[in-house]
């Protein structure tokens, strides 16, 4: 079962949800692995503190041109919708940071004079827990702008979607690295807080849901500030509302020392135990329906 | 020679503009005759890559030299490219940086002046 | 006129807070700016919360393309797939889809295609707006939920809020920035003349607080750094003044954890409009005016 933890908005609890979630399930002995698709800025290795020996580049495969071979056609500007490659002046200009690495300009060459070299992105870490969870992340390079075909390689890395229950750590926000975390999930679980900010984002989020068409509920995290109106939203989506954490200075003080939220607070294990079979529950009902 | 100057609006007597490649307007001017004449750029509302297609359009009306206030990278190297020399300016209007050019008083650059603009 | 951009690294820490702050103290008669505010975090775009803007204009953003098969053309010759590096064709016995969630956009099938049955079509990808704010103009967005490019209407929403300042003569262009450091970052942070990092002293936000200060420097755009809910955790903060102060980098403030940014934010309002004297507040006061004095001193 692949399971993906998201938000609209930033700073909910994502990470302190996926971690916790992880631990509890692998503690139960079930084989888990935990995927941080947040490559921008991946946090879950801090809680998770995974021993980390694989690594992989990625790559985006980007056009070279022969200049000898090449004839100034400009076919290739032509075919490329994102202008990362230009002919002036009988050359042609490549803008790896524009490139999407599509290779349609390569394809369309009459004198076959672009070849395709690789251009990192970012890098992909991967290791065990001590607790026996799977691990991967991924981190984008500094500079580079695109995080999906990082995303989107970690999602088909090693044996990671192969565990019994996969859990995937998604950015968040509601455009493309979103959508690429969250595709081919089973169940989407929203981690929100009870206040404006996380309702309006909260509303983004699980329109992403119902464009891929995956189930999803939703945890609130923080409750006791803010106000009633993520609660009423849920009630009036019929969103299932899986488990709510309360603001405690203890809990914040815990995470910001990057103590996973088991480790400050282990009576929540049966917690997350609970919400694994409340997901199952919810996954039976749509299949029956 | 023929040069153009980024321009906000397409006249002669009116402040350029300092941004190249969605400026609205280029003014190209003939620095032996004095004419000139005002186009549309058609990069102004391009989704990306407007630098380049900017310096496309350039090239293609047989500019040799360009004038506005900054060049990102990636319009700065394809102005390289094309043979198109590349000046910068802080205020003036197209007539006045036409005699500028034309006095050698205008600074060339040799590299992008802005970061990655977009 | 200048352009000072909001960033974070990690979501959460309180840029969109400290952004509307900023626009209610920057809208007040002795301030020695006057500014357009413009939301660049599109996905979720949370300002317009907070400063009660009437929107004057609203304009569609068409996004990138999507490719599309026509199946009375298609010969099922399988080229399509073939090419396809993002797994969109979708294959169903004979019958050849684009998958449009993950179609790039790249139209390498469209011009692979031996019999031209495929053709790029146009997304709208989402909307932008012009309002006037109780605290100035505010150029925001809203991407469709799932949409790409959210780059692209970042870029848009800023070349619109520095034409307006342009045009209409204000100082400075308030970014309240998104988080990562990816795509949207990069597109917010371009152009700007000054970056305010908002960083919270948790182990996650160092770390992230990291990875966004080292983004500014490649685009070579000059950061300042505040702490918000400075006082979760003391030992954080330190860790952050130290490394800010080895590597030459201001922090420009601190702002301790204060219950009223959120009751400012479920009253509709910058927590410096509902609560002048709450700790928070006035720490955002402090915090401004040296920013103010950056500013400044970089216009001499």
């Amino acid at each position: 079962m692949k399971i993906a933890i998201a938000s609209g908005k930033g700073g909910t609890g994502k990470t302190t949800i996926a971690t916790a979630f992880a631990q509890a399930l692998s503690k139960a002995k079930k084989s888990v692995s935990l995927l941080d698709c947040d490559v921008e800025a991946p946090n879950s290795h801090i809680f998770i503190q995974p021993e980390l020996d694989q690594f992989e580049d990625v790559n985006m495969l980007i056009p070279s041109v022969d200049a000898e071979a090449c004839t100034g056609c400009g076919k290739c500007a032509e075919v490329c919708q994102f202008h990362a490659i230009v002919v002036i002046g009988g050359q042609t200009l490549v803008f790896p940071e524009m490139c999407h690495g599509c290779g349609s300009c390569t394809l369309i060459c009459p004198e076959k004079a672009i070849t395709e070299i690789p251009n990192r992105l970012g890098i992909l870490e991967g290791g065990l827990s001590q607790e026996g969870i799977r691990f991967g992340h991924g981190i984008l390079d500094i500079g580079e702008p695109m995080a999906v075909p990082v995303i989107s390689k970690l999602k088909k890395w090693q044996d990671l979607m192969d565990a019994e229950i996969v859990l995937i750590d998604s950015p968040p926000g509601a455009s493309c690295p979103v959508v690429e975390s969250l595709r081919g999930a089973d169940y989407i679980i929203l981690v929100t807080e009870p206040t404006p900010f996380g309702l309006h984002d909260l509303r983004q989020a699980y329109k992403v849901t119902q464009e891929l068409e995956i189930p999803a509920g939703v945890i609130i995290n923080r409750t006791g500030i803010g106000d009633t109106g993520v609660e009423q939203y849920c009630e009036e989506m019929g969103l299932e509302i899986l488990m709510q954490i309360p603001l405690e200075r203890e809990i914040g003080h815990g995470i910001a020392q990057g103590k996973s939220l088991l480790e400050i607070k282990p009576e929540y294990e049966n917690r997350f135990l609970q919400l694994h079979l409340q997901i199952i529950e919810a996954l039976s009902i749509v299949d029956r329906s | 020679m023929i040069i153009a100057v980024s321009s906000p609006d397409g006249k002669f007597n009116t402040e350029f503009s300092p941004r190249f490649g969605r400026c609205k307007f280029f003014i190209i001017m003939n620095t032996d005759t004095r004419e000139w004449e005002s186009k549309p750029n058609p990069a102004a509302n391009a989704r990306g890559g407007a630098g380049p297609q900017a310096v496309q359009f350039l090239s293609d009306a047989g500019v040799k030299a360009s004038i506005t206030g900054r060049y990102g990278p990636n319009a700065f190297t394809t102005l390289k490219t094309a043979g198109i020399r590349a000046y910068i300016a802080d205020a003036g209007t197209p007539e006045e940086l036409l005699d500028r050019f034309i006095a050698g008083t205008l600074e060339e650059v040799n590299a992008a002046t802005g970061r990655e603009m977009h | 006129m200048k352009q000072l951009v909001i960033l974070s690294g990690k979501g959460g820490t309180g840029k969109t807070s400290v952004a509307a702050a900023f626009a209610h103290l920057l809208s007040l008669k002795n301030t020695p700016f006057k500014a357009v505010i413009a939301d660049a975090d599109v996905d979720a775009a949370n300002l317009e919360l907070v400063l009660s803007p009437s929107v004057i204009s609203r304009e569609e953003f068409w996004g990138g393309s999507m490719a599309e098969i026509d199946p009375d053309n298609c010969t099922a010759c399988g080229i399509c797939a073939e090419v396809c590096r993002f797994d969109a064709v979708l294959v169903k016995e004979d019958l050849y889809t684009v998958d449009p969630i993950a179609c790039d956009g790249c139209a390498a099938c469209v011009y692979q295609c031996p019999t031209e049955t495929i053709k790029m079509i146009e997304q709208i990808a989402g909307e932008w707006y012009q309002s006037d704010s109780l605290y100035g103009p505010l150029f925001h967005a809203n991407l469709i939920p799932a949409q790409e490019n959210s780059g692209k209407l970042v870029t848009l929403v800023k070349q619109q809020a520095r034409l307006l300042a342009l045009d209409e003569e204000y100082d400075l262009v308030l970014v309240d920035g998104p988080p990562g450091i990816g795509c949207p970052v990069i597109s917010a942070a371009s152009g700007a003349d000054l970056a305010l990092i908002v960083a919270e002293p948790t182990a996650s936000g160092v770390h992230d607080m990291h990875r966004v200060l080292k983004t500014t420097a490649h685009f070579d755009v000059e950061s300042l750094v505040c702490i918000n809910k400075a006082d979760i955790y003391p030992e954080g903060t330190e860790a952050i003044e130290e490394f800010c102060q080895n590597e030459g980098i201001r922090v420009v403030g601190k702002i301790p954890f204060d219950l009223a940014v959120t009751e400012s934010m479920v009253q509709g309002k910058p927590v410096t409009a509902y609560k002048a004297d709450s700790p928070a507040s006035l720490a955002i006061l402090e915090l401004w005016k040296e920013v103010v004095e950056v500013i400044q001193d970089s216009e001499e």
